[in-house]
């Protein structure tokens, strides 16, 4: 595997070919925050919190670090003026559905999200595909997934299958950053 | 079944297609296409060979059903050959006439032909009428002359001509080159070079590569795909393996959404009939090439559309985009490089391949080449499907082949590019159509939808509606979209309620920016064009919606109210008698008077109030005014005085 010289916030970052921007940089110690990522899964690039400011041949560019592969001499900004505002926005978003989330409010304090931005909408479940996405790729089991569309897309176990399942394994519950899916398995259980 | 292995063998058999056809017998073609088959074409078709053969002409006359022509207000629409006679509107009842009349005696129904508005002039000959003399039709001209379950019907007017001349008369880099150099662009949205995507693809590595056809039209009120593909599917498989000869790619797919069930149809008998021909297969004309198609029906997802999504579909996965930061046409279908083409373009390479790229760039602007077909639908008085040059005006478009707005109302927008496009204003009608001309004006030539709006339209409203469309047809994967579409949508919905708060305009902008910037893929990232295009031109119209509770178009129905004028109220008694909820009061030669608490502003007195009154008015942004007192509401008619 050769190695990669760039740049993250200042500092030089050796890197393999093939990984990405934000491997890069957690492996050098430097923290984007993330709501979607698991090491053990295929990036997803679904809440777009690791967007970071990318300087390459001139001019700079917003890209998701879960997904952007290292390239020779890249100057990558974690923090910026816009990086922060898209953040706290999508934060903001967030917090409309799962405003008592531990990791979110943590978050909303280091980027000033408001909480009560936008009206309530209390569904908890914030898309992130964790569960969907470990049971899928990691237990191959597709004991839940995520159903329509959208903005009425939510996720949903499948009873035939996680009534054989989910009782042994529940290995995504710590998974999820809000409690919703405790919740959607819950409500699973009435129609085992 | 006559297999053609060379150039040679296929202009033999074409010449013995024209052979056996007499170019002078009398031929009725007939659009069956989806719009004309709406309108009844069906029945018309049916009373045609019904007729003919009661009148004993079976023999000696054919009787074709075609593609749409595209005058799709007109329909059903016949034309008779050899003179073009252009008969409009069709019904069974007309056709014992048609068959008497024009077919045995030479002599054309009058009133049936089209009459110019204008002038009162009955015009005889499609070409002549205002809506087709301005057009261009290079693609999608063939539509009315053939039978699209006929390969041989496209063999005779030149068909797979192009195929063989770049199968055996050029290299695949040629073939690039010549694709490049007349700068076609992409007719599906992003106006992307074809000939550069192409060429990247014939430069990646890997031995399996595909070509797809993007058939995933979903643009409410655009169908020039559709017609396309119903009308002349095989110009676009002429065209696919065309670029799977240029790539190096042996298999293509037609990526078509089931709703289409006629294009379905006609591109499955066309890719038999090609399969029989030995068009499609091993060897294809001799030259060695293999090529297959196969066509996969999409499940009916806007998003779809979007490159990677439709790829994602294609390998049997829900319907999302994936993030990329590898082009498609390297990294595409099942890892393989890729080049997804929508339909026109496709369409639009077997007549590039003929007639060379120094003869298709002669028409349009210095960047954007050829013609375009555009939906010409919304308030103007000829809907359908219009190809012109680009570069025409769309003052042209509209007014000199679209024939203006009915009911002499007065134009306000045009909408182009679809639900994430934008809406061009009156002062912007002499804007030349191109793809950066329109990116310019804050819209997008997208996949050629227009829709013409007059000045009954709420700017507001309408950025609600496309915005209610996106966030039904958003994947709902990443945050900017769903959740930023999700609360855009509730502010616009509370502006055109009256709820609409100081800042949320501000919020909506912020909104649109965290969109653009963030959003995965072209679909989140345009979603908040239909708001910022009409914010850039109507700002005026948000902010009365906002500040003072006034809808200027007098359409956003919580914030106007229905008030019969005493002056003018003749107590005609037409609105009273009509009014579904009994909200109007009055009597004979009682001024009526509309009860403001039980009116639910469906607008059906301001409809049947007779125009000579026009008692009937809309208000908005101002108190309804009180009710005449019940003394003054008689009315003493000076006829009965005397």
């Amino acid at each position: 595997m050769s190695e990669i010289l760039l740049q993250i916030d200042g500092k030089e970052v050796k890197a393999q070919a093939g990984m990405t921007v934000l491997e890069a940089a957690r492996s050098a110690g430097i923290n984007i925050p993330t709501l979607c990522f698991h090491e053990k899964l295929e990036p997803y690039g679904g809440c777009r919190l690791c967007i970071v400011e990318l300087e390459s041949r001139g001019s700079t560019r917003l890209v998701v670090s879960c997904v952007y592969p290292v390239e020779k001499n890249l100057v990558v900004k974690t923090r910026s003026e816009k990086v922060d505002r898209i953040r706290k926005m999508v934060l903001q978003l967030l917090l409309a559905h799962a405003p008592d989330a531990f990791d979110l409010q943590e978050l909303a304090q280091e980027y000033g999200a408001d909480k009560n931005r936008f009206e309530k909408e209390a569904s908890f479940c914030i898309h992130c595909g964790l569960c969907v996405r470990y049971c899928a790729e990691v237990k191959k089991k597709n004991a839940l997934g995520f159903i329509d569309r959208g903005i009425r897309k939510e996720i949903s176990f499948i009873p035939a299958i996680a009534s054989k399942e989910c009782w042994d394994c529940k290995e995504c519950f710590p998974l999820c950053p809000t409690e919703a899916l405790q919740a959607a398995f819950v409500l699973a259980k009435a129609f085992f | 079944m006559p297999q053609i292995n060379s150039p040679a063998e296929l202009e033999e058999f074409r010449k013995g297609i024209l052979s056996k056809r007499d170019p002078n017998k009398p031929c009725i073609t007939l659009c069956a296409g989806s719009a004309c088959h709406a309108s009844g074409s069906g029945e018309v078709a049916a009373a045609i060979e019904e007729e003919i053969s009661k009148q004993g002409l079976s023999a000696a006359v054919d009787v074709r059903k075609t593609g749409c022509h595209g005058f799709c207000e007109r329909g059903p629409i016949i034309l008779i050959h050899p003179k073009e006679i252009c008969y409009l509107q069709i019904e069974p009842k007309d056709v014992p006439e048609i068959v008497s009349e024009t077919i045995k005696e030479n002599k054309v129904v009058e009133r049936l032909l089209y009459t110019d508005p204008g002038t009162k002039e009955k015009i005889t000959h499609e070409h002549e009428i205002p809506f087709y003399k301005n057009q261009h039709r290079l693609v999608f001209g063939s539509n009315g002359n053939i039978d699209p379950k006929s390969i041989d019907d496209y063999l005779a007017i030149g068909g797979y001509a192009a195929l063989a001349k770049a199968l055996t008369g050029m290299t695949a880099e040629q073939v690039v080159e010549e694709v490049k150099k007349a700068n076609l662009r992409g007719r599906g949205g992003g106006g992307f070079p074809a000939g550069s995507k192409w060429e990247g693809s014939r430069n990646a590595p890997g031995d399996i590569k595909y070509v797809i056809v993007n058939a995933d039209e979903g643009d409410p009120g655009a169908y020039m795909d559709r017609a396309l593909l119903e009308g002349n599917p095989h110009c676009v498989l002429e065209g696919l393996i065309i670029g799977g000869y240029a790539i190096g790619a042996h298999e293509g797919y037609i990526y078509v959404r089931q709703e289409y069930p006629l294009a379905v149809e006609n591109v499955h008998s066309a890719i038999r009939q090609m399969e029989e021909y030995g068009l499609l297969g091993k060897n294809i004309l001799g030259s060695g090439f293999d090529f297959v198609v196969k066509v996969h029906q999409g499940a009916g997802a806007f998003v779809c559309g979007e490159s990677t999504a439709l790829m994602t579909a294609l390998e049997g996965r829900a319907g999302e985009p994936r993030p990329k930061y590898v082009r498609s046409n390297v990294v595409g279908l099942w890892g393989r490089p890729s080049v997804l083409n929508n339909v026109e373009t496709w369409a639009n390479v077997p007549m590039i391949i003929n007639k060379g790229a120094d003869w298709f760039t002669q028409l349009g602007t210095e960047k954007s080449k050829g013609t375009k077909i555009f939906s010409l639908v919304g308030k103007i008085t000829n809907t359908g499907l219009v190809e012109v040059p680009m570069g025409m005006t769309l003052r042209d478009i509209i007014y000199t082949i679209g024939g203006g707005i009915p009911g002499g109302k007065k134009f306000k927008a045009v909408q182009t590019g679809g639900p994430s496009g934008g809406c061009i204003p009156e002062s912007q009608l002499d804007l030349q159509v191109g793809f950066d001309e329109l990116t310019q004006a804050g819209s997008m030539m997208g996949s050629g939808g227009m829709i013409v709006m007059d000045e009954d339209t709420c700017m507001v409203d309408v950025a609600r509606y496309f915005m209610d469309f996106l966030t039904d047809e958003s994947c709902g994967k990443c945050v900017p979209c769903r959740e930023g579409m999700r609360q855009m949508l509730k502010l616009l919905t509370n502006i055109t309620q009256g709820k609409g708060k100081e800042g949320d305009i501000e919020l909506l902008e912020e909104l649109s920016e965290t969109a653009i910037e963030a959003a995965l893929c072209a679909l989140g990232k345009s979603s908040p064009n239909p708001f910022l295009s009409t914010l850039k031109y109507f700002r005026n119209e948000y902010e009365a919606h906002v500040k003072e509770k006034r809808c200027p178009a007098l359409s956003c129905k919580e914030l106007i109210a229905y008030h019969i004028d005493p002056k003018k109220c003749q107590a005609c008694m037409a609105c009273l008698k009509k009014c579904p909820v009994e909200a109007i009061d009055g009597g004979k030669n009682r001024i009526h008077v509309i009860d403001q608490e039980k009116c639910t502003k469906c607008g059906t007195c301001f409809e049947v109030c007779p125009p000579r009154f026009g008692s009937v008015q809309k208000i908005s942004g101002e108190p309804v005014p009180p009710p005449i007192p019940e003394e003054a509401r008689t009315i003493v008619r000076e006829s009965k005085q005397k």
